[in-house]
């Protein structure tokens, strides 16, 4: 493209129009593939760790049963270690199952919870808070009262309780993750909306004649976003990590069935000699914390338009 | 005279508060004709505001409350519409520009999407001739090269260049009544003239009776037809433009008048008004300005004077004039 700004003189426009340096470009590129490719795989082996799901229980990405017992082979260390089979790539636990297939199958389970719960909170949250926050008044009052009372409540007692009414199970950690959960979001987007509702833009959306269901959607919504993908994205972690502490106390998760809390849990009594059982399903924990770190700032810099052209 | 577009009579509103009730606007009526600049000038918390608010019937709730009189445009009571129905009056019938324009547009939306927004909810058009309307509405504002501005982002817009963005939604419906609180004040001169010039022009082409909210009698001398003085939530003083320069009838235009600056005469001091505005919680019994004026009577503190037209067009609130 030419830009003929002044008749005659032709100005080549420089090559590179973004102000950041090749290094910092590089890093800025790493930050985003890297967790994204580590989120996708954690994805990717969560939905094919076998294909029970369309009719094939065989075919798999997972090499074993993960509740099969080798009890000849217990606490066998990874392959690449002085002792290890090749069979059993990171060993396995103190029942002689192999942890490669319990990780992966406990990949279901950890991201099925954290990313329900997330939805259910962010939602239940969002949509109470922004009410609260740009009506006011009474029904602000009666929202945050009881927002207070969330908050304050001891989550573990409540699930506690909850698993004595309808036992242990993924449902019950699913409800007792999500009746208190939302309580955050609620606050958070309260606050927001009181900000973004006293702007000049919303005034001037109430002058042209939108209505109050129109500026909360239109107006309001958008310009909160930003703050509540931070927030979900950091609850990813948060949430992974309450429901190994669920699992842990045998609210969650039932026994055989891995997740990966419930792993960690497991081989804490083997860590001087096994600290594989833990540490695999540990390191799968972080990575997939840290992936949703760095994603949900790379979203959330790709949504204010004002941070996209760097 | 062309026709009367906008009546207000007796307009009253207050604020609820915990320390009572704070008359801003306290029994004000006047007219906008067809295609006419209105003026309403005064100090800072005199009302001009609520005023424009009060029209559009968007008072800060639930403080803020209109507690009489009516608004008329075209024949229609704005007071004894549903909400509903004033909605579709507001953007459609009446637009107002907010007095800071610079952060009137949403940050997260590019100016095409935000002009259409209005033409949408107004005018119930098809996408492809949506975005003709709003290519228009930003030509209507003389803002250059329109086909490339409506993808860009507010904060890509300088501060005059948003302005008229804004300006652009205000006028994307055509409206009969433009309200503009004070669009100026955030703007340095030159680009403060350049934007008082294209309302003028606008005026010519839509026929657009604009209302005027401004502090500064200079930006009145350059785009009223007529003018309204308010005090402490009323109206002191109404006339056209040029008799309220030359012939003030209330001592407390006068006084605005000779505080300002002007060129073409050598005064040693700025005149200034002594004192500040009485309290709306307690206001006084006579005339409101009966405190600060050089030429205060028993009278006055005693007895709020009545409206007097003294010649055609030209009203006064004072007893100095009885």
């Amino acid at each position: 493209m030419m830009l003929n700004i002044v008749p005659g003189i032709e100005v080549k426009p420089e090559k590179k129009i973004s102000g950041l340096s090749r290094g910092a470009r590089i890093l800025r590129g790493l930050s985003l593939y890297v967790p994204a490719t580590i989120m996708a795989l954690m994805f990717i082996t969560a939905i094919f760790a076998d294909l029970a799901w369309i009719g094939l229980p065989d075919v798999g990405l997972s090499p074993y049963d993960p509740n099969a017992q080798v009890l000849k082979e217990r606490r066998l260390p990874p392959a690449f270690m002085e002792g290890g089979k090749s069979e059993y790539l990171l060993g396995t636990d103190n029942l002689g199952r192999d942890v490669l297939s319990r990780v992966i199958y406990g990949a279901r389970i950890s991201l099925s919870v954290s990313l329900l719960v997330i939805l259910i909170t962010a939602s239940i949250g969002t949509i109470l808070g922004m009410t609260a926050g740009y009506l006011g008044g009474r029904i602000e009052g009666f929202i945050m009262r009881v927002v207070d009372v969330a908050l304050s409540f001891p989550g573990l007692i409540l699930a506690l309780l909850l698993a004595s009414i309808i036992g242990p199970g993924y449902l019950t950690v699913v409800i007792a993750l999500s009746a208190l959960g939302w309580a955050g979001y609620a606050r958070l987007t309260r606050g927001e909306t009181l900000r973004i509702r006293a702007s000049d833009f919303v005034a001037q959306a109430r002058v042209n004649g939108a209505s109050t269901l129109r500026i909360m959607f239109r107006h309001v919504f958008p310009n909160i976003l930003n703050s509540l993908i931070v927030i979900m994205t950091l609850a990813v972690g948060m949430m992974i990590l309450a429901e190994s502490a669920l699992s842990y106390l045998g609210i969650g998760i039932s026994a055989p069935t891995a997740s990966w809390g419930s792993m960690v849990a497991d081989g804490r009594n083997d860590l001087d000699r096994a600290w594989w059982i833990s540490a695999f399903p540990g390191i799968a924990i972080g990575l997939v914390v840290m992936s949703g770190n760095f994603l949900g700032d790379w979203i959330r810099d790709k949504m204010d338009p004002r941070l996209r052209q760097l | 005279m062309s026709k009367i577009l906008l009546q207000v009579e007796d307009l009253c509103t207050s604020f609820f508060t915990r320390a009572g009730e704070f008359k801003a606007v306290d029994g004000i009526s006047f007219n906008v004709h067809e295609g006419e600049t209105f003026g309403l000038v005064g100090e800072s918390a005199c009302g001009k505001t609520v005023t424009g608010l009060s029209i559009l019937r968007l008072l800060p709730e639930p403080a803020g409350r209109i507690v009489g009189g009516k608004v008329i445009l075209d024949g229609t009571n704005l007071m004894d519409l549903s909400k509903k129905e004033m909605r579709t009056y507001r953007g459609k019938m009446i637009s107002m520009i907010l007095q800071d324009p610079m952060t009137s547009l949403n940050p997260v939306y590019t100016v095409g999407n935000q002009i259409s927004e209005s033409v949408r909810l107004h005018q119930g058009l098809r996408d492809e001739m949506v975005e003709d309307e709003v290519i228009s509405a930003l030509r209507l504002l003389r803002i250059p090269a329109p086909e490339m501005r409506i993808r860009d982002y507010p904060f890509q817009m300088s501060g005059g260049m948003r302005q008229r963005v804004v300006g652009s939604i205000a006028m994307s419906c055509r409206p009969r009544l433009l309200i503009a609180d004070e669009p100026t004040t955030a703007l340095d001169a030159t680009i403060q003239a350049q934007y008082i010039a294209l309302f003028k022009d606008i005026q010519k082409q839509t026929d657009v009776a604009i209302i005027f909210i401004t502090h500064d009698f200079g930006v009145v001398a350059n785009i009223c037809h007529r003018v309204a003085v308010m005090y402490a939530g009323k109206i002191i003083e109404t006339a056209a433009t040029s008799t309220i320069f030359k012939a003030p009838k209330h001592p407390y235009t006068s006084a605005l008048i000779h505080s300002v600056p002007r060129l073409d005469q050598k005064d040693e001091r700025l005149y200034s008004i002594e004192g500040q505005p009485p309290s709306l919680l307690n206001l006084p019994p006579g005339c409101r300005f009966a405190p600060r004026c050089p030429e205060v009577q028993d009278i006055c503190q005693k007895e709020q004077p009545p409206t007097v037209e003294i010649s055609d067009g030209h009203s006064v609130s004072c007893w100095k004039v009885k």
